[in-house]
Order: structure tokens, then sequence, then C-alpha cells
């Protein structure tokens, strides 16, 4: 009778362990090198002067950075305004200090002071001249909502009855630091808005027009 | 300093140059008639020891019954100073004489008070509205004005 030979069982040869540990080692070293850098191939001074940001965000900051307040100042409160526009307290820090007085350079109207139906019509026309986009501070209690003027037949009871408001700053007036936070809310509220339009709804709006 | 002048004693004066004109008068205080209001204007400032070259204000005053109209004059040369008032009875449409005539300053306060107050001066060479817009309707200076 034939004895069975014992099972041979496959044992990896010694051989594929060395591959192995080749493998594994060069592997190894591959990891040590650099990176590769995918911007490689763009030239020098590309590489240095691209930043990625969206199209919001860099407008918006442009926009709130430079704030010029156009010259609306028809009572008291104008004096908070030029002590804020002073030294002691430089609202150039902001990058706000160049007043302008043609309302076409301008895109902020801080309304100091409290404002007659016989100035409104001015106003309005001040508005209407500045360049989009535009936004309006209501600065004082005149401004708001007029003050103690509020009841009397000459004063309009705040300047939101003429123009947009976008910002109210109370006080009578209010102090320096006040208008400068109110800004700073305006800012703020400039960094939120969206600049460009959604673009597929705006094209069916063109097609159906 | 700018001496007041006594009402009572310019009374007397104007009272001798034109009788009867003068309706009523006080150490502080001297009224006119309106009728006679232009000719004892001109003769405040052209009686040389008088010499009223200055107007420093016009106002009115509603008194309900009446308007009163105060003038305050002083002369730069003798440097004194006087005021005198007219009385205008007619509530629905006053009248006054102007005096742009005799002191160019009168112009815009008689135009104030006839914007504010709905007192006429006749004789003002441009009697139209200087604070209030075209089609405002009553006059926000006046006792019974609410708005």
């Amino acid at each position: 009778m034939e004895v069975a030979s014992p099972k041979k069982y496959a044992y990896p040869s010694e051989e594929i362990d060395r591959t192995e540990g080749q493998v594994i080692a060069s592997l190894k070293a591959g990891s040590r090198e650099a990176l590769p850098d995918p911007d490689a191939w763009l030239e020098e001074g590309l590489r240095r002067n691209i930043l990625l940001t969206t199209v919001d965000a860099i407008l918006d900051w442009g926009r709130r950075s430079s704030l010029w307040p156009v010259i609306c100042f028809p009572a008291c409160c104008a004096f908070e305004l030029i002590a804020a526009e002073g030294p002691r307290f430089d609202l150039s820090r902001f990058g706000m200090e160049i007043l302008r007085a043609s309302p076409r350079q301008a895109d902020l109207m801080i309304t100091a002071g409290t404002l007659t139906w016989k100035m409104a019509p001015n106003v309005r026309r001040i508005y209407n001249q500045m360049a989009e986009p535009k936004w309006v501070i209501a600065m004082g209690a005149c401004g708001i909502s007029g003050g103690i003027f509020a009841s009397s037949y000459s004063v309009v009871p705040g300047y939101n009855k003429i123009v947009p408001v976008d910002v109210y700053v109370p006080g009578c007036p209010p102090r320096p630091e006040a208008l400068i936070y109110g800004i700073q809310m305006l800012q703020k509220k400039i960094a939120r808005t969206p600049v460009v339009p959604d673009l597929p709804k705006f094209l069916k709006k063109g097609k159906e027009a | 300093m700018t001496v007041a002048l006594s009402g009572k004693k310019v009374a007397a004066q104007i009272e001798e140059k034109f009788p009867g004109s003068v309706v009523e008068s006080s150490e502080g205080s001297l009224v006119i008639k309106g009728e006679s209001l232009l000719a004892v204007a001109a003769f405040l400032r052209d009686t040389p020891e008088l010499g009223f070259d200055y107007l420093n204000y016009i106002t009115a005053v509603d008194y309900y019954s009446h308007f009163e109209i105060v003038y305050q004059l002083t002369s730069l040369g003798h440097n004194h100073t006087m005021m005198f008032k007219t009385r205008c009875y007619r509530r629905e449409s006053p009248v006054m004489p102007s005096v742009v005539g005799l002191w160019q300053g009168a112009d815009f306060q008689e135009r104030e008070i006839y914007d504010l107050m709905g007192i006429k001066f006749e004789g003002h060479p441009n009697m139209k509205r200087i604070f209030l817009w075209e089609g405002f309707e009553g006059y926000p200076l006046r006792k019974d004005y609410l708005s």
C-alpha cells in the first residue's frame, strides 16, 4: 500500500519577502522627498500675485473701506461730525476722511441735522445725484424722527420720509464715538451685501423681457 | 453805552409835529397810529437831533384782539436807541405800510412777518413768502395756529 506523501504547503519564498521589503523601503524613501508643487508650471510673477476669494468679498471690501461722505449738514449735528473728522477722533482711520462737495463723487450721506420741508427737495436731489451704490446714516434725534421739532409745522419728521436710511445713530447730538460706531455698523452691513447677481435668474429675466 | 430814549419825550416831539398820531406813551414804550406810521418814521429818521438811521429789527406780536408791530431803532451818530409800536386791528386781512423805503434792512423782516404772521406790508417791492413754501396754509406764529 502506497503511503501518501506529506502535504506540501506553499510557504512564501524568501524572494517574495525581499521584494516586499524593497518596495516598502522605496516608498519610505519617496515619502521623505518634498511634495511636487502644483503651481510649478506657473510663472514667477503669477505665482506671487494670485489669491483666491469671492467677487462679493472683494467688492464689499472695496466699498466699505473707502466710504466718502457727501456734504449735507443742515444743522448743529454737523459740529459733532466735524469733531469726528478732526484729529482727536480721526475718522480717517477708517478710510472715510474725504468729504465730497459733489454728491457724484460720494457714496455715503450722513444727515447731520434737522431737516425742514423747505430743504427737503434739495436733500432728495443730493441723494438722487449720488452714484450707486449709496448709503444713508440718519444722525441725531432730528435725523431719526424730527427730535424735539417732530410736531413742528416746518420740520420733516425723520429723514426716512425723504430718503432710505441704512443706519440710525441716536443722540442729541451723538458723540463722535457714536457716529464712528454707526459707520462701523454700516461697514458690517455692507460686508454682508451680495453684489453679484444670481446669474441664472438674471438671464431668465432677460429672456422673459 | 447806547442810551435808550424816553418814549414820553419822543412822543412829545412827535405830537408837536403830527398832532393826534400818538396812541399812548410811557418811559419804555410808544404806540403810534398805523395811518401816520410812515410820516412819523420818516420824521424819526430825518430829524437831526433824533437821527435814527439804523433799524435794528421789526417784529410782530399777536394779542388775539390785534397785532402789534414793533420797531427798534438806533442812531449810530448820537448813540441812542428807541422802540415804537403800531397796532393793526383787521385780523382777517391785516395791512401795514412798509418802511423799506426808509430802512433797507426792513426788506426780509417784513417778508418774514408776512410769511409767519400774515400781515401784508403795502409798498414793499417784493412782498412774497420767505421761509415757507407756496401753498402752505395758515400763519404759524399766530396764537390761534394749531398744526
